[in-house]
């Protein structure tokens, strides 16, 4: 068994100038290709023992006695693999601005209030059918320092892992109509554009719930694995 | 062919401690951190500790940066359920210094891979998490393939800590001279 190569042009590249961090940040050798080995095929495992009920509710998860200001959301969705199979249990953890723009981080400087009542991250195993749900609230706007006028389009962090290390990945999730998403170069440093609508949540509407919340549906990818039918190498290898 | 396609990756961005290390961040929310406990006392194996930084083309380390580790037990087997060693990290440098501490077990060689621990990066300006891999300095690392997939000798040095007796260096370069080998498994 081995992990579908990853196609590193639908990616986004290490080095995308336009978002500007990449430049000093971005290898500038060929990464060295391989078959992934068991350090790549065997992954940490999670399970109800390591997270608390209620740590997927970030509209609770760290109020101090009252509710978060903002619109109150559900994000949900299935983390599936490039074979459509579900990936059940696996952990999705999710970080993301209040509904000012402001992150609950000592580095934040924004000028938008912190909200007392909102932490900003969540986090969740998904089921046996690998879904996965959250309730929030809809992250803000922000600007931050790249070009002197740039602002980054609504967006909630979201890290999975899949079963395996060489799954591992963190992307980022916006939001259907926002504006914002065609300005922004971080989402630009990706050059396809049906890998961008990939990233875009669109309104769930079903899966509102009436007269308390909005709901939005965002379905994760992560690598396949193959079957290797015939083993032409040595053990180890 | 009926596949889907992966989700693009973004990147972690400067608070990614919020999620992955809250404690880190400056809050206190969840009852258990993952990622930051200690070897439990009865686990085999050679008590490690590994040092280092990631640096950046100018030469500055990337003090915002989340490292996660995978590695198998002392005698070479990756752990398949939450109650053995776990063999998975999460390591945040001091914001300050850009310096990192890792303490674990030294693992034990895989096949004929060479002991070593899988290392995941993700910071601000990294667009998609690097993988790569430290081996150790005073290991019979020879035979190891990945390694001699390596063509320039003087790369393969990239990916071997210095230091010895279990206390360990190992610094990750994102560019220049000394760019580390990073792998695309
Ligand atoms: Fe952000």
């Amino acid at each position: 068994m081995t992990l579908y190569q990853r196609d590193r042009t639908w990616h986004p590249p290490a080095l995308a100038p336009d978002y500007k961090t990449s430049v000093a940040r971005s290898p500038r050798q060929a990464m060295l290709s391989l078959d992934a080995t068991a350090s790549e095929l065997s992954g940490p495992r999670f399970g109800h023992g390591d997270i608390a009920p209620g740590e997927n509710d970030l509209i609770t998860n760290y109020a101090q006695g009252g509710d978060p200001v903002g619109e109150r959301i559900i994000v949900h969705g299935r983390v599936l693999d490039e074979n459509r199979r579900p990936v059940p249990h696996t952990l999705v953890e999710i970080w993301q601005a209040n509904a000012g723009g402001r992150y609950r981080h000592k580095k934040d400087q924004y000028l938008a209030a912190i909200d007392p009542n909102f932490g900003g991250c969540g986090r969740t195993l998904t089921d046996e059918n690998g879904a996965y749900a959250f309730r929030t609230i809809k992250p803000g706007a922000y600007p931050w320092r790249n070009w002197v006028n740039n602002w980054r389009p609504a967006h909630i962090h979201v890290s999975v892992f899949g079963h395996s290390f060489g799954q591992r990945l963190i992307t980022q999730m916006y939001f259907e109509g926002d504006p914002l998403i065609a300005h922004c170069p971080i989402v630009k440093s990706i050059p396809d554009p049906r890998a961008i609508e990939a990233l875009i949540a669109p309104l769930d509407l079903n899966e509102a719930k009436p007269l308390d919340c909005l709901a939005y549906r965002f379905d994760i990818v992560l690598r396949g694995r193959r079957s290797t039918f015939f083993e032409n190498r040595p053990e180890g290898n | 062919m009926d596949y889907l396609k992966e989700t693009p990756s973004q990147t972690a961005g400067p608070y990614v401690h919020i999620g992955l290390a809250p404690a880190a961040a400056g809050f206190d929310i969840y009852e258990h951190e993952l990622g930051f406990d200690p070897v439990p006392e009865g686990v085999p194996g050679e008590r490690i500790t590994v040092t280092g930084r990631v640096i950046d083309g100018m030469g500055a380390p990337v003090k915002d940066v989340l490292i996660e580790v995978w590695q198998a037990d002392a005698s070479g087997r990756y752990a398949d359920s939450p109650e053995d060693f776990r063999g998975w990290f999460r390591v945040v440098p001091d914001f300050e210094t850009g310096v990192f501490t890792l303490n674990t077990i030294r693992p034990g060689a895989h096949g004929r891979h060479a002991p070593h621990l899988s290392l995941w990066l993700v910071a601000r300006g990294i667009n998609v998490g690097l993988q790569t891999r430290m081996y150790f300095p005073d290991a019979d690392n020879a035979a190891d393939p990945v390694l001699n997939l390596i063509e320039q000798p003087h790369r393969r040095e990239s990916l071997i800590a210095t230091g010895e007796s279990g206390a360990y260096n190992f610094d990750i370069h994102l560019q220049g001279e000394k760019e580390t080998v990073f792998l695309d498994v």
